[in-house]
């Protein structure tokens, strides 16, 4: 593999390479984010934290379905006060490595979203990660934030005020208007864009004829929503002017080089793990390696965007 | 039509209906289901996510594959509406999940700790089917917790019983008994699975003999596929056993290795 040409640079912070741990998956405790950078992560992001603990859902959460993966986990966290030390901890571990560390946050109103991530911002995160797209949550909290313009702005608008680290603010793709969320979220000073959250969906076991999920609906990702997430990407890379964390089905070299062409500047990993463990990071990152080398692309810049810029 | 498994397709990782053929009573709290339809390619010390519409899900060792078996202890939700069930009910079972033991050498010593006998038949069943010795070392609170004993002996493991109010065997826990056992027997591996406290004695233990351990990890599993990290092992217990931190039960157990 050569390393030389994964290496790239994300609003000023050094990554090994651009594959990032999708927030929602071994983004729980120090000692697995620092495995999943050990195993070849080029940045990991943790679990949403939101303002107080949240148990989640009850099992069924999570299932397997093919090469995709539907969940309604329903933000199952410590609550910020506690994720704090977590996160302090994990950036210690992360640093050795050097692995930057990006936080996810979620919240039910606009205020508190700023307070969460002045909780967090203590920590030192190299990026807070605005959760406003959370499908699972909907029974808590009622329409997501990402669902339009103005409610996403106003989030963004919060937590600008509350923190400097930079922030990427993480969107839904089922809406009519993504273009438009996402310039509005700019506009309100998000340092980069994080495209997409899972989609909603459900399963229903015919021999029961009950849904699978306890929650009943849920947020479907892997490789069934990879063609969503390229769209959303390919679509707002064209028109906004911050980065791109593009995420939704990534799971081998070339999904992740199909991403970077789309206009994403790094590539979220989350459902992949599934089958390969922490160690799909190594593995994709390889790939993606031999395939540059194999079409001769001499660094990420020379990928990016190429589905829609003039050649 | 009754039985989604009798189709052998793949599931993709989803349940599948399995109806429930009999129902054996282990004691007290514990049946063993015995279901239509196997689950040939599970191995002991694999487990399945037990799902029961509008209950809830919930991990279980596999106690026999061909056809499948579960024994369930009533705990909790789930458990106790499991072991209600009656034949011609189903079950839905995503699996098999983690990795499994695997035996090595001749001379095989089993541990189970109060439920965690659960899986230890269907090791046994394997190992005397490759002619080898097996002892097992069973630990509970008292002669009525005890599960399995009469059909392991039955199969022809050596039986050795410890409870902790003396109702039964040695009075006292089962690391004593199982200490005696690997003096007396010299094994060429331990296989354990119970309470997370019996495990830690049983790797100094082994370590102590210098001999092989496999431990099953009991974990709060709830996706079971590796993503959601509820099953990480304690990094103080990873440390101790001398596992890698960051180890999770459904991917990298619930059978950690140790040598």
């Amino acid at each position: 593999m050569v390393e030389e040409l994964l290496k790239t640079t994300f609003l000023g912070i050094a990554l090994k390479n651009p594959l990032v741990v999708a927030s929602g998956v071994l983004g729980t405790s120090a000692s697995l984010m620092e495995r999943a950078a050990r195993e070849g992560a080029g940045a990991v992001t943790s679990k949403s934290a939101g303002p107080t603990a949240r148990s989640g859902h009850a099992n069924p959460v999570t299932l397997a379905w093919g090469n995709s993966v539907i969940n309604a986990i329903g933000l199952t966290n410590p609550g910020c006060q506690e994720e704090s030390p977590i996160l302090i901890e994990t950036k210690k571990r992360l640093n050795a490595l050097g692995v930057p560390l990006f936080a996810s946050i979620f919240a039910g109103t606009v205020e508190e979203f700023g307070e969460v991530a002045k909780v967090i911002a203590q920590a030192e995160p190299d990026l807070i990660e605005v959760n406003i797209s959370c499908p699972n949550v909907a029974s808590d909290f009622g329409e997501p934030f990402s669902a339009n313009p103005a409610s996403a702005a106003a989030v963004t608008r919060s937590v600008r005020a509350a923190v400097s680290v930079p922030i990427s603010v993480k969107l839904a793709p089922n809406v009519p208007n993504l273009a438009q969320i996402a310039k509005a979220v700019v506009a309100e000073g998000a340092d980069a864009i994080t495209a997409i959250n899972t989609v909603p969906a459900m399963l229903i076991d015919a021999y029961s004829g009950k849904p699978v999920l306890k929650n009943k609906t849920g947020g479907l990702s892997g490789l069934a929503i990879k063609p969503i997430a390229l769209r959303a990407v390919w679509e707002l890379a064209q028109v906004i002017s911050v980065p791109i964390i593009g995420t939704g089905g990534v799971t081998t070299g070339l999904d992740a080089a199909e991403m970077i062409m789309a206009g994403a500047s790094l590539v979220g990993v989350g459902s992949a793990v599934v089958n390969d463990g922490p160690a799909v990071f190594a593995r994709i990152a390889r790939e993606l390696s031999e395939f540059m080398q194999l079409e001769g692309y001499q660094s990420l810049e020379e990928m990016r965007g190429k589905a829609w810029r003039a050649s | 039509m009754k039985g989604a498994n009798m189709e052998h397709r793949a599931s993709g990782g989803l349940m599948r209906a399995f109806e429930v053929a009999n129902v054996i009573r282990e004691n007290a709290a514990t049946q063993t289901l015995l279901l239509k339809g196997r689950l040939e390619e599970a191995r002991p010390g694999q487990f399945v996510m037990v799902w029961l519409p509008d209950v809830g899900e919930k991990p279980y060792s596999i106690a026999a594959a061909v056809p499948l078996a579960l024994t369930i202890s009533s705990v909790g939700l789930v458990s106790s509406a499991l072991v209600q069930l009656q034949p011609g009910e189903r079950v839905w079972i995503r699996g098999p999940l983690g990795n499994g033991f695997q035996l090595t050498g001749e001379k095989h010593l089993l541990v189970g700790g109060g439920y965690g006998a659960a899986p230890l038949a269907f090791l046994a069943k394997d190992a005397l089917r490759q002619n080898g010795q097996v002892t097992v070392c069973l630990g509970a609170k008292s002669a009525s917790d005890l599960l399995l004993e009469r059909r392991l002996e039955e199969m022809g493991c050596q039986l050795r019983v410890a409870t902790e109010d003396g109702s039964k065997g040695f009075q006292g826990l089962v690391t004593a008994v199982v200490e005696q056992a690997i003096v007396d027997n010299k094994p060429d591996c331990v296989y354990a699975c119970g309470p997370t406290g019996m495990l830690l004695a049983l790797a100094e233990l082994c370590k102590r003999y210098q001999l092989p351990a496999q431990l099953s990890f009991e974990g709060l599993m709830r996706c079971g596929v590796g993503l959601c990290g509820s099953c990480e092992l304690p990094e103080e217990v990873c440390l101790q056993v001398g596992l890698p931190t960051g180890w999770l039960a459904c991917h990298d157990g619930p059978v950690a290795h140790l040598s």
